[in-house]
């Protein structure tokens, strides 16, 4: 039902009257603006956590010993627990549900790692091949740790990339030299990447390896599993670790002190918990944002028919029917709140992706971004929730009495 | 009180029987016309005469359907007007009734053509057609030149002869004039009364409400209201026509 004619009457309308016009126009560009910018927050916000837990598996179970507080059947409170290479033997055959299991070890921490004339001081870290997945690393050349060079404790090492970078300068491969850690000479076998810049900065050794150079025996300072289990189910697995391990090493399983454990997931959990709670919040606000926007369009709307009423009592006096008197308040609503809505739109859309090349990335907030349909469906109920309040006026001025509407004030 | 309501005069335009009207406001009943009969022929010029509250302005109304009434009939052109709908009376008021206010009632935002053209757009002429004929007849005004002005920008004078070429542009078969005068000094009075005349001329009938001596003179006769009744009509021999239709 285009009428050319009509909407040349709204437009010369609608430019005679540019206030009013601005007005109206302006609290819905204003209302849609403020919720792209809400909601591209809240999207931000949840991006930056997101990336938190990126860099580790979120499913990861880390456990060590520590000093019984605790006196248990006969023995005294204050004894320290060890772990050992049987204890992870014992973990990988005896509790169910683990899909990756590592020890860690302890020894020369920061210690500075030289390759010819090149050196420089970097993490070194102990550990069993399954550590590779547990920090969700991956390869880039060569290879990690293997079951083999921990049989054989052999001297090799896996390093990051700002090692290769920080040793190799002239840009040949590493695989097969030796690097030198504290002065014990070691074959480099792969370079790895990680997002996480700080477990990036180091290398790994076999922990059998490490455990020889550094006449430690056969301890094992912690463990590190992960598991595909939901987060219900990995309560439920840090119970059976702490009893299985409580009743192997002789400590009261409810003795806090005797080990300490870490679940990434229950973490991780406790972060989408305070997620979810931020999204309900920015529901919320959002919604109340919008409401605000339909009353203010309403507000603006029933002013508008107020100070419309002469002129409608004019129009119909000349004859206007009741029908082209809603028509044309309606469209030009619709128009308005349309175009405006479209206006706020664009705004905000572009300010959220100004933010985001301008800001620095960073851990809490990162790539502010808004969900398209979110927003476009936000508008349309904004313009029809305008539309819909123009309509109520509309039709009580469709219904205004000539005579009412023209009397001499 | 009238009663010569025999059979059907074909040249009758207006004919009401015996109408009341009243306005309830909250508990208040005010009964406004009470009892009204007439006849006004095809190309008459009446004026109606009242004091304030006889009930002349809701009379007008009535005649214009822009306000409806309790009992009693209302013939317009011979058909009769009675709870008809919104559109229906719409449609008519476009088509048969031009009006012309005291206050004149332009559109404020609109140029002089513009208002003029305004009935055309319900009549569902095209723009440029419509602006071709508000040209003629602001012409026919004298204020052809004019025609990009605003109401705010033209004398009341200028301003009355807008809305008389607005009100005739429909080709109306009725001008119902509320005070037309009400507003102007005496000079541009009787400028506007010669432009109502002419338009008289060509036949179409006229209605002025007023209660100035000098204006209703130049109509063929008075009504004069009084409480919601017609007290008295009177006929006159005025200078500027010779031969009254009676």
């Amino acid at each position: 039902m285009f009428d050319l004619d009509k909407w040349q009457e709204i437009f010369s309308t609608i430019n005679k009257n540019r206030m009013r016009t601005f007005l109206t126009g302006f609290s819905v560009a204003w209302g849609i603006f403020m919720l792209i910018i809400l909601l591209g927050s809240g999207k931000g916000l949840q991006n930056g956590i997101d990336a938190q837990f990126k860099n580790d598996a979120v499913n990861t179970i880390w456990f060590g010993p520590g000093t019984t507080s605790k006196a248990y059947k006969g023995l005294q409170a204050g004894r320290e627990i060890k772990f050992t290479n049987e204890d992870y033997e014992y973990i990988r055959k005896h509790i169910d549900g683990l899909d990756k299991v590592s020890g860690r070890y302890y020894m020369w921490q920061n210690r500075v790692i030289s390759y010819k004339t090149e050196y420089g001081v970097f993490d070194l870290i102990a550990s069993h091949p399954d550590y590779f997945d547990i920090e969700n690393a991956t390869m880039t050349e060569g290879r990690f740790l293997n079951q083999i060079d921990i049989k054989k404790r052999r001297k090799v090492v896996a390093i990051g990339e700002p090692v290769r970078k920080a040793l190799f300068k002239n840009g040949g491969s590493p695989i097969g030299e030796y690097i030198k850690v504290n002065n014990i000479p070691f074959q480099v076998v792969g370079v790895f990447h990680e997002k996480n810049e700080r477990d990036e900065t180091r290398l790994y050794l076999p922990i059998s390896t490490a455990q020889m150079i550094s006449g430690g025996a056969d301890r094992v300072h912690n463990f590190a599993v992960s598991s595909y289990l939901s987060a219900a189910e990995s309560e439920e697995l840090e119970k059976t670790i702490r009893t299985k391990l409580a009743e192997r090493h002789r400590f009261d399983k409810d003795d806090q002190n005797a080990m300490w454990m870490w679940n990434t997931l229950k973490e991780y959990k406790k972060f989408t918990n305070l997620f979810l709670g931020i999204q309900i919040f920015v529901s919320i606000i959002g919604a109340f944002t919008i409401i605000a926007g339909i009353v203010g369009v309403s507000n603006i709307m029933i002013i508008v028919v107020n100070e419309r009423t002469k002129e409608i009592g004019i129009r119909k006096a000349v004859g206007a029917t009741p029908f082209s008197v809603i028509s044309m308040i309606l469209l030009e609503a619709v128009l308005i709140t349309g175009l405006a809505g479209y206006i706020g739109l664009v705004l905000g859309v572009g300010l959220l992706s100004m933010i985001s090349s301008i800001l620095p990335q960073n851990d809490f907030f990162q790539n502010p971004e808004v969900d398209f349909t979110v927003a476009l469906v936000s508008t349309v109920v904004l313009i029809v929730a305008g539309t819909l309040a123009g309509l109520m006026p509309a039709i009580r001025a469709s219904r205004i009495r000539p005579v009412v509407a023209l009397r001499d004030e | 009180m009238l009663n010569n309501t025999k059979s059907l005069n074909p040249f009758l335009m207006i004919t009401l029987k015996n109408l009341h009207k009243s306005y309830v406001t909250g508990n208040n009943s005010l009964h406004v016309l009470k009892g009204i009969s007439l006849e006004i022929e095809e190309g008459e010029m009446v004026s109606v005469m009242g004091a304030s509250g006889s009930g002349k302005s809701t009379l007008l109304n009535v005649l214009g359907i822009l306000d409806n009434y309790d009992s009693g009939e209302y013939y317009l052109n011979k058909m009769l007007i009675r709870e008809i709908n919104e559109t229906r009376a719409a449609q008519l008021r476009n088509r048969t009734i031009g009006f012309v206010f005291q206050s004149f009632n332009l559109i404020s935002f609109k140029n002089a053509l513009e208002n003029v053209a305004l009935p055309l757009y319900y009549q569902g002429v095209s723009r440029r057609k419509r602006n071709q004929i508000a040209m003629e007849y602001l012409d026919r005004v004298g204020l052809k030149d004019w025609w990009t002005h605003l109401p705010s920008e033209l004398s009341g004078g200028q301003k009355q002869r807008v809305a008389i070429a607005r009100s005739l542009i429909g080709k109306p078969k009725v001008i119902l004039a509320d005070e037309p005068t009400g507003a102007l000094d005496s000079v541009t009075s009787m400028e506007v009364m010669d432009i109502l005349h002419e338009i008289n001329n060509e036949g179409i009938t006229i209605i002025i409400v007023t209660h100035e001596h000098d204006i209703a003179v130049r109509t063929e006769r008075s009504i004069k209201l009084k409480d919601g009744v017609i007290e008295n009509i009177i006929y006159h021999k005025s200078a500027y026509r010779a031969v009254s239709s009676f």
